[in-house]
């Protein structure tokens, strides 16, 4: 359809969009390969939801270009808007109508016949554990049952590509790991997957890549372990046995420790770069006799590896 | 392209009217309101206005259908604020159909709702003691000039949906600007008796030449005027309004 690569589902270059005076976007480059999902990483305001607009062609950017496909988003609109599937921030479901009748108007919009749009409302409902709720209005579904049935409304007509604009916010946990369950599925089968998200758990969880944005612009790029790496240093935790020895145990950690450390409640923390450090600390607290109910050592959380890169503003 | 565009205003028009079933409140408003209205005016001002309640019902009825059904076109804005700020039309958008489809579903779908309270306020009209002098045609000519006017009409209400933030805006403006319209007219009195000022508004007022026109069709009397006149002001609301909120629309969404 034009010169760029379709061995990415999605490829966006350039992206700007400005709203007045904000710039929501000031130069994104995306990349998705088929089958894949990238997490879009961002506080609130960052520009997520302003990329997926311009992919899922609600909204033209003002500059750059974007292919969903092979197909341009702004030139063949009908072309990628065949491809797509959209599950937005705010579930964009019709409250006032039931669970089966959203569905049945999205397969009729999408070209099925009455019994075709029928069996498959009946059958994304059956997917996600909806059945029971078929027949009821979706302003009355919990908040865990709406992005479901949401998120069934977006496979009407089994896109190719999916865009969840931040799917689990607002759900209690629960919830939010049957929508991971949901996506991990969708995944296996073949979808590909731009997944925006505040919570880095999150991103962590389902994306094979993530891309960090803040104030419209990518700020960093990587796989999830690629992004920890950067920041360097793991964590050595250390709980006493004996509250009593917690200021000899300090010590000890102290003699391994690359920065300051920390008590934080009846746990020792702090960072550590040499790649002995724990053997070390293991002998020495044996040496001394200090007995401990718990000792690790971890990798930076994504939430550390975020506040690094954003400074404050996460 | 084009069948696709008219299976999906279909298909949209068949969302809208379905919401009746779960939200029977609309159906309140549709229905028991003009009810409401048709026997407080004529039993509480039928007497005092024209003698006798029925005599007044034969004057009013007209003026009540139109009253009602200009206060009506305001749930076309409504349903379609409420979908943008609801993100129902982000959904539908991100579908590949007609872009015009969600608009005239939308509008087809009032239409048949307006369809629906002008017959029954003819129908208890009827039983009440309203008498149509003329012929079916000339009823069916009546109706389908309410129709008419009111979908032209309801380009107002999507434009003042297209520049408010909330569905709660569209309510209360239309009843800012519907009340004092429809009350200002030849709908319910003969303007004769108000001010000079208030009649020259009274007389052109697109509610009295409608109402005057349904009132021809149905009772008998001159028509050609008030249909010719109701006509125009049909024409003159579309070509302005139209295009004003197709372009307020296609920059909201």
């Amino acid at each position: 359809m034009s010169g760029m690569d379709t061995t990415y589902a999605i490829h966006a270059e350039g992206l700007v969009k400005r709203f007045g005076e904000t710039t929501a976007l000031d130069g994104v480059d995306l990349a998705v390969r088929p089958g894949t999902v990238l997490g879009l990483l961002g506080p609130n305001g960052a520009g997520k939801t302003t990329a997926v607009r311009i992919l899922a062609t609600l909204v033209r950017p003002d500059a750059g270009h974007a292919e969903v496909g092979g197909f341009d988003v702004a030139r063949r609109p009908h072309e990628v808007r065949g491809l797509i599937g959209l599950t937005g921030q705010y579930a964009s479901v019709d409250e006032t109508l039931t669970g089966t009748e959203n569905l049945l108007m999205i397969g009729r919009l999408l070209g099925l016949s009455r019994p075709a749009a029928r069996a498959r409302a009946a059958a994304l409902l059956e997917r996600f554990e909806l059945t029971a709720a078929a027949g009821r209005a979706a302003g009355k579904y919990s908040g865990g049952m709406r992005r479901r049935l949401d998120l069934a409304a977006s496979l009407v007509g089994d896109p190719r590509v999916l865009y969840l604009d931040e799917p689990t916010t607002g759900l209690d946990p629960r919830s939010r790991n049957e929508v991971w369950d949901i996506v991990r599925g969708l995944v296996a089968d073949g979808v590909t997957v731009l997944l925006t998200t505040q919570y880095l758990d999150e991103a962590d969880q389902l994306a094979g890549e993530i891309v960090v944005i803040d104030h419209g612009r990518v700020i960093a790029t990587g796989t999830p372990a690629d992004l920890k790496s950067r920041v360097g240093a793991q964590t050595v935790t250390v709980r006493p046995a004996v509250i009593d020895e917690t200021g000899r145990i300090r010590e000890a950690v102290g003699r391994v420790a690359a920065g300051p450390v920390d008590v934080s409640g009846d746990v020792v923390l702090a960072p550590v770069s040499d790649p002995g450090a724990l053997a070390k600390l293991v002998r020495d607290l044996d040496e001394q006799g200090l007995a401990v109910a718990e000792l690790a050592l971890r990798s930076p959380s994504l939430d550390e590896v975020f506040l690094s890169l954003t400074g404050a503003r996460a | 392209m084009t069948t696709m565009a008219l299976r999906n205003t279909g298909t949209l028009a068949w969302r809208t009217l379905v919401q009746i079933k779960h939200n029977p409140f609309e159906l309140i408003d549709f229905s028991v309101q003009p009810i409401m209205f048709l026997l407080l005016f004529t039993y509480v001002f039928g007497g005092a206005m024209a003698g006798s309640p029925a005599e007044y019902l034969t004057f009013a009825l007209p003026g009540i259908v139109v009253q009602n059904l200009i206060f009506a076109t305001m749930n076309t804005g409504i349903g379609l604020n409420t979908d943008i700020t609801k993100g129902v039309f982000d959904r539908l958008r991100s579908l590949p159909i007609a872009r015009s489809a969600p608009l005239a579903g939308r509008i087809l779908a009032d239409v048949i709702k307006q369809a629906w309270a002008v017959a029954l306020l003819l129908v208890i009209g009827i039983v009440l003691g309203f008498r149509i002098e003329t012929g079916p045609a000339a009823t069916l000519g009546a109706i389908g000039l309410l129709l008419v006017f009111a979908v032209a009409l309801s380009w107002v209400s999507v434009l003042v949906a297209m520049l408010v933030s909330t569905p709660e805006k569209v309510q209360i403006f239309g009843f800012v600007l519907f009340f004092p319209l429809t009350m200002a007219s030849g709908a319910f009195v003969d303007p004769a008796t108000m001010p000079g000022w208030l009649q020259a508004f009274a007389e052109v007022n697109p509610t009295t030449v409608v109402a005057d026109a349904v009132r021809g069709l149905l009772s008998g009397g001159p028509v050609a005027g008030p249909v010719t006149w109701s006509l125009a002001w049909a024409g003159g609301l579309l070509v302005v309004f139209a295009p004003l909120a197709v372009r307020a629309f296609r920059r909201r969404i």
